[in-house]
């Protein structure tokens, strides 16, 4: 690629901004749904649609939302055989639900580019990561494939990818790596209008539209064709295929004549002689040709051929790219096919070399990068180390250690390439401190207003609150392709003090780096705070320590707990990046543009923290010894099983890089239970309970979404070895549990400090109205003392489930939660219902959980929230894909109804040898209380007992499958997205199906998880993406249609209105014998408003209409009775006052009053005409509830 | 003879001196359009309050930036579009509308919460077309620390810097809580204010002993209310330079009649005006006209301050001797 043509037109992006900046130009009609990490494309191109951003012919393209990939797959079908320049962006599964249309849109040769940022498919786990098993499971497709390696690649290739496709008719996938391209943000020179409209001529497109389907000039395509014709038919393009390689080069000369940046379908680097050649595909390209740069910088002879065009693949081509001197040859694949003879592209070039008669002393292939998995210089140099081994591995990984298969290669990470001349960065920061925006602005402030070059890369762990994220960011001089993590930083901030204990982050730091700290304590204390390996690494490494209180600054500025700002200004004021007084000047000028237009206020009050940032910085001075008085302490407790120990511990410790293949579960089966060893201790403050004030309800354990207050009765026996301070009183609201003493604990590791439970808590203190039972209160004072009462706490026996009628709140609350410690967002609304299903049927309880917000704190690694109780028995828990989940459900109800047919035969078979008596109880048991249920688990211990050794066929059967027969609780778990849009054909199916299954739909209203995408659950008149001017119609009424069927259980619940009612709901939905589904109002911080207030708002949505509580309930029906109850009272609050909490709804207000106030009519109108149905409904027959 | 209804505040001209008081009927354009057609002599647009648009700004920004860079597959939760309508903008968008739609003079009302934006929306306002400004000083003084004496100084500096940044002319609407509202109103007038508005209506917060919540209430006034700014404006009336705004209790005819005997050089009406029709202006005005005609005033610059304290025949009425005989009235009918 040619060099840069001046820094003053250069623009800092990442890849999906620069991708979606051409794609929105040269399209028409652009059909999204939403996934990782391709997302921000489609949010891209509908914000600028709606802000009427025309493409390159003067008119808006019209962008819409799909029900799924494979909707979006039909729509962009139908759009391109009806004549428009159409597209789409997706990744992953999204890709693999395009497949079919990717067949019929490339066998009839229509013109389209995909944009897909390519990513993991969900294997042994989930990966939202970047590698190319996703766009090598569409190589087959027929689909030409373009990659590119860079973000400037991306950008261009967006264009080339257009133009070719218009001239060559095959459709195209565009991709470049999800994340490391599509998440990194680099310098790129922007194209302009004119060459893109010179890329994409007139009569190309002209020629597109005549090809479109027409009344006016029909034509019939899409036939239907047989055994005679069918084969020839899929021969007759061949002359196509074979002609797309040099149109692709011709676009690729045309655009270098433009723009004067070229490319070459399969371009070499490095020697002209070389020997030993890798050939590449994606970022990787870039490490590779550091390395080689370095490596023959050496005296050695070595090259790689950066593959752009994989398909079709042009043999010719690419043979003639290696140079003549080259002997062996190694291929990377960023992907696996198990079982096969080789990955895709290594066949390619073996198939390709053996085609053009080139040979090769070697030719081996390896995999590398799966799931973003680091690939650096080092391990491209091991690479071409293994060209030159004696016994060379022919087939091997790089990246990971791999001691069952020995397939992996050792490589030196002390190799490294970086520029001596470019300026490295890490920060460490939390979530929610801003830390990663005000690095992507200070990426803007240097690449946009100096003449230095910039890249910025982010880690994110997986969790929703309190997560770590680490910026990686390079300065310099010089272009930055440099496509990998930071390991020799010249400068290392860590914005979370609690980090330093959990991360080793200075062994990153390079020798006299800058070490920046925002901590609590002074300069003068901060020393002694510190573990032991810090100060070694400080002093070893001659660090120069920086401290400020971040947090006090931006309190003081208003800035509250964002210390983004702050920090933004002390990287500035001590990294020598930028002169600090110009360096102030342009944070500020970067201020003014991201926050001006949220009011004059916010942009002061950013300027002040800034000001106040630089006074409040010192430098501290050190020992020359360690005077540290601990160490940093183990990621888990030594206590912890081994497994948690040795594989999860590392994990926590973010050093599962370093885990070797035989660590891992084979087929992705992981013990239960394990957040309970995370201990993550970022709450500020905690709840603090008064027992003087509290009148025993548990609102406040009911509401927990991470379930750390928990309240247990026991008896004052087992209470004699209480530790003093651990508080509990008689259960004096406990009538039916005389002589039982009550105790409400905190878990003070575990909070998060949201707040939900003081907000829940109906008790006050007489004498001070604003205090309540409990109250939140600064962490430190209780910490200690709280962690030791509540170890005693999980001590204590927990209550007997056959004593217990959890028909009501406070009882639910004392039976065991089997949901514990989830990294779910501080205040999650849909955590609190999760946790209370597995207090009442967790012991009994399979799980399929949607993708989502759901199955990522269900699920996601290191440490997962699903446990179980004394006896072993808990939630068995599983997650297949997003679309699929009720049929995945539906799948475990079958086989269980299976089993216990088989196991209920079996049962009679040996009635001899167990007894009339008990084969009968066992047949007829009731199993709808906890007491039944009890009593069957004896009934199966004691034929357990009675099989026990009996080794025939049957008996094995029997005895394994005795434990079927106690009545087992099918729960499909999943948010809205699955259940109204991509899931609902499927759920439907379900619920049609008649099955006993349990559908818990966690209701957000949006797509939570990718951040806050418009689904059919919408409401009229919110702000969310792809709905940007508010969405203009109604929220789907899946309970009505649902109810429709007359034997589906249906339900609308509230826990904030209505706990009772809530409680009530899940025991009918359980009990009934066949399927429910439960809607459940959850709130979510993609609502926008205080989210301690989470019960308040869900109070007001019932209050206003928006929410309505009803039961429908087929046993009644079919009893005669009216099923369908409603459980509201009318609407007796205005709907302004509900949804005017919020920033969804006043965001529309902000930007288009006039259309705010249009769509509040017609919701007011919908809510109006909802309730008059619904209230006819219940008008019908005679209810019975 | 025809009374003479028109009249003069603060050098406007006024066509009667019935004005509508600061109020949601000028939230919008076709609101104030309506207290036009129905007579009124000026309109005081509803308050910009620089404390609700600087909260509302800091918000908003808040909500955005929640949680935004923490995750990777949710870097964000809203179409940030930008444009957003936060701030002063709409507001001072719509007094110019609304000052381009109506034939009558029309007062900005602003209710500021910082030093500078006391001046520079004072600015802004009058840029936007407003012929005069009521500066709406309410303020409930909770800190022990801060002496009357304080407050009334930072009351008088306020009015200078803005009356000395804008051309328009200033009234300041007060609270009855002075402990000596003639000396205030006089180092107002010297401050710079050509007016002073007698008074602000509280926003009194009740309790609910039930939720144990305090629940913010706006009242509506009764005439009954008028007498706390009718005694006031009659006791100033002639003795400070201030013209003189009454507000509050004024509404039916005689209201508004008693109200300009006591000294006020326009009444403005916003509760009756909320609660039964912006037409209500007329009816009072008509009605008031219809009085004077009966009595045979002339005017109402004839009929202004003839019954102000120092212009009834036993001023001490309207002081202390009138709490003594309110009373000894109270025993008479409890005996």
């Amino acid at each position: 690629m040619s060099s840069d043509s001046g820094s003053k037109q250069m623009l800092t992006v990442d890849a999906t901004e620069a991708v979606a900046m051409v794609a929105h130009k040269t399209n028409e009609v652009i059909a999204i749904y939403p996934i990782t990490p391709s997302t921000p494309m489609g949010e891209f191109s509908d914000q600028w649609s709606a802000q009427n951003k025309p493409n390159i012919w003067g008119t808006v393209p019209l962008v819409i939302e799909l029900q799924s990939e494979g909707g979006a797959a039909g729509a962009v079908h139908g759009s391109l055989q009806t004549g428009s320049l159409t597209t789409t962006f997706t990744a992953s599964q999204g890709l693999l639900l395009m497949i079919p249309n990717m067949y019929k849109i490339a066998g009839e040769l229509t013109s389209t580019v995909f944009h897909v940022s390519a990513r993991a498919l969900a294997a042994q786990g989930l990966s939202i990561y970047g590698d190319h098993q996703d766009v090598m499971a569409v190589r087959q497709t027929g689909w030409a494939m373009l990659c590119s390696n860079s973000v400037q690649e991306a950008h261009d290739f967006a264009l080339i990818s257009q133009a070719a496709t218009l001239e060559s008719r095959i459709p195209f996938v565009h991709f470049f790596d999800g994340f490391r391209t599509s998440h990194e943000v680099n310098k790129i020179l922007p194209l302009g209008e004119e060459e893109m409209r010179a890329m994409v001529p007139a009569e190309l497109v002209a020629g597109h539209r005549r090809r479109g389907l027409s009344s006016e000039h029909p034509f019939i395509r899409g036939t239907a064709q047989n055994p005679d014709v069918y084969f020839q038919g899929r021969e007759s393009s061949n002359a196509m295929y074979n002609a797309t390689p040099a149109i692709v080069q011709k676009a690729m000369d045309s655009f270098a004549s433009l723009t004067g940046r070229s490319y070459k379908l399969y371009e070499y680097f490095g020697a002209p002689d070389a020997e030993r050649v890798v050939v590449i595909m994606g970022s990787a390209v870039e490490t590779v040709q550091e390395t080689v740069k370095a490596l023959n910088a050496n005296g050695e002879k070595v090259g790689v051929l950066a593959v752009r065009l994989f398909r079709p693949f042009d043999a010719s081509s690419f043979v003639a790219a290696i140079p003549a001197t080259a002997t062996k040859v190694a291929v990377l694949d960023r992907t696996k096919e198990p079982g096969s003879s080789g990955e895709p592209l290594f066949m390619d070039v073996v198939v390709a070399a053996n085609e053009m008669g080139r040979k090769f002393d070697l030719v081996c292939g390896g995999r590398y990068g799966l799931s973003s998995k680091e690939f650096t210089p080092a391990m491209a140099k091991a690479v071409f180390d293994n060209l030159n081994a004696a016994s060379p591995k022919v087939e091997f990984t790089v990246g990971i250690h791999d001691d069952l298969t020995h397939l992996s290669l050792d490589f030196d990470s002390s190799f490294n390439t970086e520029d001596p001349k470019s300026v490295r960065c890490l920060f460490y920061g939390v979530g929610s401190d801003g830390t990663v925006g005000a690095n992507k602005n200070s990426i803007k402030i240097i690449g946009e207003e100096t003449d230095n070059h910039a890249q910025g890369y982010f880690f994110y762990d997986s969790k929703k609150s309190g997560g770590l994220t680490v910026s990686h960011l390079r300065f310099g001089p010089n272009p930055i392709r440099a496509p990998y993590l930071i390991e020799q930083a010249n400068f290392v901030a860590c914005h979370a003090e609690s980090f330093l204990e959990k991360v080793e982050m200075l062994k990153n730091a390079a020798p006299g780096a800058v070490f920046l700290l925002n901590t609590i304590w002074n300069k003068d204390q901060i020393w002694d705070k510190l573990p032991r390996e810090v100060q070694e690494q400080i002093i070893s490494k001659k660090l120069r320590f920086y401290v400020i209180d971040a947090y006090q600054v931006a309190k003081d500025t208003g800035m509250g707990n964002r210390t983004n700002t702050v920090m933004q200004t002390c990287f500035f004021a001590i990294s020598g990046v930028l002169e600090k007084a110009e360096a102030i000047a342009q944070i500020k000028k970067a201020i003014k543009k991201t926050y001006g237009k949220r009011g004059e206020a916010v942009v002061q009050q950013n300027f002040n923290a800034v000001d106040q940032s630089v006074e409040n910085l010192f430098e501290v001075s050190y020992p020359g010894q360690v005077t540290a008085d601990h160490s940093r302490p183990d990621a888990v407790p030594a206590s912890a099983p081994e497994f948690v120990r040795n594989v999860i511990g590392k994990m926590i410790a973010f050093d599962g890089d370093n885990l070797p293949v035989s660590a891992m579960p084979v087929d992705g089966t992981y013990p239960s239970g394990t957040t309970m060893y995370e201990k993550r201790n970022f709450a500020l403050e905690i709840p603090e309970w008064d027992p003087s004030i509290c009148i025993q309800c548990a609102k406040c354990s009911l509401v927990c979404p991470h379930a750390v207050i928990r309240v247990k009765l026991n008896k004052s026996e087992d209470l004699t070895a209480a530790p003093t301070e651990f508080k509990h009183v008689p259960a004096k609201f406990f009538k039916e549990f005389p002589g039982h003493d009550f105790s409400l604990q905190v878990s003070p590791e575990d909070c998060t400090g949201c707040g939900l439970c003081v907000e829940a808590c109906p008790a006050r203190d007489k004498t001070n109205s604003a205090r309540r039972a409990i109250n939140m209160t600064p962490v430190q004072p209780l910490l200690e003392k709280e962690k030791v009462n509540w170890d005693y706490f999980l001590g204590l026996p927990e209550m007997d489930r056959t004593l217990v009628n959890p028909s009501n709140v406070k009882n639910s609350q004392i039976l065991q939660p089997l949901f514990e410690f989830s990294g779910a967002c501080a205040g999650c609304g849909e955590t609190p219902y999760i946790k209370l299903v597995t207090q009442m049927f967790g012991d009994r309880m399979h799980v399929a959980n949607a993708t989502g917000c759901s199955s990522i704190y269900g699920g996601n690694l290191p440490t997962t929230p699903y446990a179980s109780n004394k006896d072993g028995r808990g939630p068995a828990w599983s997650n297949s894909l997003f679309e699929d989940n009720a049929e995945f459900g539906l799948g475990m109800r079958l086989a269980l109804d299976k089993q216990e047919e088989y196991a209920r035969e079996l049962v009679k078979k040996f009635s001899d040898v167990l007894g009339d008596d008990l084969v009968t109880a066992i047949l007829t048991a009731e199993q709808k209380t906890e007491k039944g249920l009890a009593a069957q688990r004896e009934r199966i211990a004691i034929l357990k007992g009675k099989l026990a050794g009996d080794a025939s066929p049957a008996g094995k059967d029997m005895l394994e499958l005795a434990d079927l027969l106690v009545r087992r609780s099918v729960w499909i778990v999943g948010g809205d997205g699955w259940a109204y849009d991509i899931g609902y054909g499927g759920l439907d199916h379900v619920l049609a199906s008649g099955r006993n299954v349990n559908v818990l739909v966690l209701d957000t209203e949006v797509y939570s998880n990718t951040g806050g995408q418009a689904s059919k659950s919408t409401p009229t008149g919110a702000v969310a993406k792809f709905a940007a001017n508010g969405k203009g119609f109604p929220k789907k009424d899946m309970g009505l249609i649902a109810m429709a069927y007359g034997y589906v259980y249906v339900a609308r619940i509230a826990m904030g209105a209505n706990d009772a009612h809530t409680v009530k709901v899940l025991q009918e939905a359980e009990a009934y014998d066949g399927p429910s589904l439960i809607l459940a109002y959850s709130h979510c911080i993609a609502h926008g408003f205080p989210i301690h207030k989470g019960l308040d708002q869900q109070k007001l949505a019932v209050q206003s209409g928006h929410w309505p509580l009803y039961r429908y309930n087929p046993e009644i029906a079919l009893a005669g009775g009216n099923g369908f109850q409603l459980d509201s009272k009318d609407p007796s609050v205005e709907l302004e006052k509900y949804v005017y909490n919020e920033t969804r709804y006043k965001m529309l207000q902000a930007q288009d009053k006039a259309r705010a106030e249009l769509l509040l009519g017609q919701a007011k109108q919908g809510i109006a005409a909802r309730w008059n149905h619904l209230q006819y409904l219940a008008s019908q027959g005679k209810a019975v509830g | 003879m025809m009374v003479q209804t028109n009249t003069t505040w603060m050098g406007l001209s006024l066509r009667n001196p019935l004005v509508a008081s600061a109020s949601p009927l000028t939230r919008k354009v076709e609101g104030a359009k309506r207290l036009a057609d129905a007579g009124v002599g000026a309109i005081v647009m509803y308050s910009l309050f620089e404390e609700q648009f600087l909260h509302e700004s800091k918000e908003f920004d808040h909500f955005l930036s929640r949680a935004t860079h923490a995750h990777p597959e949710a870097l964000d939760y809203f179409p940030d579009l930008g444009n957003y309508n936060l701030g002063p903008d709409e507001y001072l968008k719509h007094l110019e509308q609304v000052v381009k739609s109506v034939d009558v003079p029309v007062v900005g009302s602003l209710n500021g919460c910082t030093k500078g934006g006391w001046t520079e929306w004072a600015k802004r306002i009058e840029e936007a077309g407003a012929q005069a400004l009521e500066l709406n000083v309410y303020q409930v003084a909770s800190d022990p620390d801060i002496t009357s004496g304080t407050l009334e100084e930072k009351l008088g500096d306020l009015v200078v810097d803005v009356a000395s940044r804008v051309k328009i002319p200033v009234s300041v609407k007060l609270s009855p809580f002075f402990t000596s509202l003639p000396n205030l109103a006089w180092r107002i007038t010297l401050a710079g204010a050509k007016g002073v508005t007698l008074f602000n209506r509280f926003l009194q917060p009740d309790l609910d002993p039930d939720q144990l919540a305090v629940v913010p209430q706006a009242t509506l006034s009764s005439s009954d209310d008028l007498r706390l700014p009718l005694r006031w404006t009659a006791i100033l009336a002639g003795r400070v330079p201030a013209q003189i705004a009454l507000s509050g209790g004024v509404h039916n005819a005689k209201d508004f009649v008693k109200a300009v005997m006591a000294g006020a050089q326009v009444v403005q009406v916003a509760s009756e005006l909320l609660q039964n029709g912006p037409q209500r202006a007329r009816e009072i005005v008509d009605g008031a006209v219809a009085w004077m005609t009966e009595k045979e005033y002339d005017s109402f610059d004839q009929m202004r301050g003839s019954m102000s304290q120092a212009k009834v025949a036993e001023p001490w009425l309207f002081e202390r001797a009138h709490y003594m005989k309110a009373l000894s009235s109270l025993d008479d009918r409890f005996v």
